[in-house]
């Protein structure tokens, strides 16, 4: 009797979960505050004021909590994902913008771009535990899949700093395109992928050496080529492609990861920023900067389906199945 | 190929410690030892920097005429920002194995920057950051001695240095008169702002100005209705009410545009003219390289880096020294070398992009050695607009519709 109702509940909850879709988490730097966005449906559920200037934004594994650098309060705050009440906050170091969350959800590194610092967070004590030196203003920081790697970019520097997760210490430096801004990992950590904005380029390196795999550089047509400024880079986790946002010239690339060839350029927002995949990965959400919206991309037949309003500067995107 | 700083902090801390209280032969020995230990185990330690030496050149200003106690006088524009630049330049150094020195020479008022430079920079230095008038910076560009250095001009405007003028030793880092006109026009034009009344000063700077002003009107189609030349007082307790008044009762026009650069009646013109009208040029809406207000595309972190440092607002030569030196930076990290003739050909080839907080790539246009750059519009406490102004259009980069085009240039660089 228990088994049968245990089953029928989980049945009943698998259901459920297919009915009450993923939602889209939004932070809205303008605004101070977070939007909630049911994609399927494609609307503006609510949007609940979160603090000063939020910008970057985690989901834990457990998808329990969401961390968002509120960064004119100095801090980045943990929200319940359901509630959306603040249950805590962690000392990240002046004007936080991006930080990284490695996949086991207890440590999160922290970018003070002020101070050419890392923060490392021990997230369960909510204590600074390390930081290390890194180049000049360092902005975009990634954590690899198999936990081997941090790394951190400096945009003045012009360098990805490769910082072993085991020491907190920097063992691999290596000169990247100007301006670098955002970096993923392959899902197999193997490849980094990281993009220059005012080279207007993205570099594949190989984790393994450190070494540059590939330069990609884009072309839109009708659009002078300062205007292509990459920032947001992720790539699918069967490495078949890989997404772009090429910022102010309006658009996403849709890269062939085996070939590195650019197979597609769509039309999105303005100043688009950052990008999310659902968890099926069968869309992509983009965060449009200065046109106040986001965009779905239906992946299977690579088009911009909807674009649905979310609020004043939407900056960081993550997706909660 | 790349030091650890980490590592090479803990090294040098512990020479520091320890060596004193250990007598001088010892200290050799050990020195030699730790040479040794750090050449075998770490080879990359071993490999020698690479150094790369920069001159600052200046002279010492003359105050001028205190017209306002709002603005204090800045004795050091210019050197604050190199100096950042050359700590930014060091942080990348660091890991690459390269190290930057920059040795300023400030020429006293009744020095000759010629002797200095033949003197003391020449033989030393190839690369020389100049923050000098015109006139100053062709002489030295023109001696012997020059012949093999780079001039990074970080304070003229001269649209002749861009042009008949220009010599194949100097890049230019701040926007000529042109270009800020250039600006100005854009923006008037979107507002559709057509008719201008142009008010210029007494000075030579003024008149070029003015002449940039006129070039502009011409280019995007403006109507100068009324140009007249201030000849009143400068002083602001007998001139503003009366003269202004009536200076300003003219034929019907937009807006007043104004070329005073040296800031002598300029600022008193908004409020006081006969008819309500906004001012721009050199005061009112202002174009400028930098601008305390810009805060955009991280421009608020170079702003607060800035005066951390230099405890002031930065100024344009300021921004003009720091990306003189982060593009040299830049050049030696890409082409690791310090060798001239490479530095300056990465520096002036397509490959070469350059942040300046500004939201687009900056890079040197071939054909004259000025850096290509958007132009700030900012009011006293606003930033309004930047420049190129959306909607004006260039086949290879829109930065190329501010100043001369390579079709419009009059610069024919001789090799030297």
């Amino acid at each position: 009797m228990i088994k049968k109702t245990s089953l029928s509940l989980a049945l009943w909850l698998l259901c459920l979960g297919q009915v009450a879709a993923e939602s889209v988490f939004v932070t809205l730097e303008k605004d101070n505050a977070l939007a909630v966005i049911d994609p399927i449906a494609g609307k503006l559920i609510k949007t609940i004021p979160i603090g000063q200037r939020p910008r970057g934004i985690a989901i834990s594994p457990d998808t329990k909590y969401l961390y968002i650098a509120t960064s004119d309060d100095n801090t980045i705050k943990i929200i319940d994902a359901l509630t959306f009440k603040e249950i805590g906050h962690l000392p990240s170091g002046k004007d936080p913008e991006t930080f990284a969350l490695n996949p086991a959800g207890n440590r999160i590194y922290v970018s003070n771009e002020d101070d050419s610092l890392v923060t490392v967070i021990d997230v369960a004590h909510k204590k600074a535990i390390k930081q290390i030196k890194v180049g000049v203003e360092p902005e975009g920081i990634t954590v690899s899949p198999d936990n081997r790697w941090l790394v951190s970019a400096s945009e003045t520097t012009n360098m990805v700093h490769w910082i072993d997760t085991k020491t907190n210490t920097i063992v691999e430096n290596t000169l990247v395109d100007p301006r670098p801004r955002a970096l993923s990992f392959t899902a197999d950590s193997q490849q980094l992928w990281v993009s220059s904005e005012m080279a207007g380029s993205v570099m594949v390196l190989d984790a393994n050496n450190q070494q540059l795999i590939k330069t990609i550089k884009f072309e839109v047509s009708g659009i002078t080529t300062d205007k292509i400024q990459p920032v947001g880079v992720v790539i699918d986790k069967e490495r078949r492609h890989a997404y772009v946002a090429l910022g102010p010239a309006n658009r996403v690339a849709v890269i062939n990861a085996q070939s590195f060839e650019v197979e597609k350029i769509l039309l999105v927002g303005q100043r688009v920023w950052n990008l999310a995949f659902s968890p099926d990965q069968k869309r992509l959400y983009t965060t449009n900067g200065t046109s106040n919206d986001m965009s779905i991309i239906d992946l299977d037949s690579q088009t911009v389906t909807k674009s649905i309003g979310v609020g004043t500067y939407p900056w960081g995107v993550v997706v909660k199945p | 190929m790349f030091v650890n700083p980490l590592k090479l902090t803990a090294n040098n801390l512990f020479a520091k410690n320890i060596m004193p209280s250990i007598n001088l032969p010892n200290r050799i020995l050990i020195s030699l030892l730790c040479l040794l230990l750090i050449s075998t185990l770490h080879p990359a330690y071993a490999k020698t920097k690479l150094i790369i030496n920069i001159a600052y050149l200046s002279q010492e200003q003359k105050n001028p005429p205190q017209l306002s106690n709002l603005d204090p006088f800045v004795s050091d524009k210019g050197l604050k920002g190199a100096e950042l630049g050359i700590d930014d330049d060091n942080t990348t150094g660091d890991f690459t194995g390269q190290h930057f020195n920059l040795v300023k020479f400030i020429v006293p008022l009744e020095g000759s920057v010629v002797d200095t430079f033949n003197k003391d920079i020449a033989t030393k230095f190839q690369y020389v950051i100049v923050n000098l008038n015109a006139e100053q910076l062709n002489t030295l560009a023109d001696l012997p001695a020059a012949k093999n250095s780079l001039l990074f001009d970080v304070a003229t405007l001269d649209d002749a240095l861009r042009n008949e003028h220009c010599r194949s030793n100097v890049l230019h880092l701040l926007p000529n008169r042109a270009m800020r006109a250039d600006a100005l026009a854009q923006y008037m034009l979107k507002k559709r702002w057509s008719k201008w009344f142009l008010v210029t000063g007494s000075s030579p700077e003024d008149r070029l100005y003015a002449d940039a002003l006129k070039r502009s009107a011409k280019r995007f189609g403006m109507k100068i209705v009324t140009e007249k030349t201030w000849e009143h007082s400068y002083d602001a307790r007998k001139t503003t009410q009366s003269d202004i008044a009536a200076f300003t009762q003219v034929d019907d026009y937009d807006v007043l545009v104004v070329a005073d650069e040296h800031g002598e009646f300029g600022e008193y013109l908004d409020y006081r003219t006969w008819q309500a009208r906004p001012v721009i040029g050199t005061q009112g809406l202002i174009a400028s390289a930098w601008h305390k207000t810009h805060e955009q595309w991280g421009a608020i972190q170079m702003q607060n880096r800035f005066k951390d440092k230099a405890g002031r607002w930065m100024e344009e030569q300021d921004y003009g020294a720091y990306l003189a030196v982060r593009a040299l930076g830049e050049a030696t990290t890409r082409s690791l070398s310090s060798e001239l003739n490479l530095i300056k050909a990465y520096l002036l080839s397509p490959a070469f992009a350059l942040n300046g907080y500004t939201g687009a790539p900056l890079s040197f246009r071939s054909w004259d050695g000025q850096l290509r750059m958007p132009v700030l519009l900012a009011a006293p406490r606003s930033l309004v607009a930047v420049a190129p102004i959306e909607g004006f259009l260039h086949p290879k980069t829109e930065l190329d519709t501010l100043g001369y085009d390579q079709a419009e240039s009059h610069c024919q660089w001789t090799p030297q």
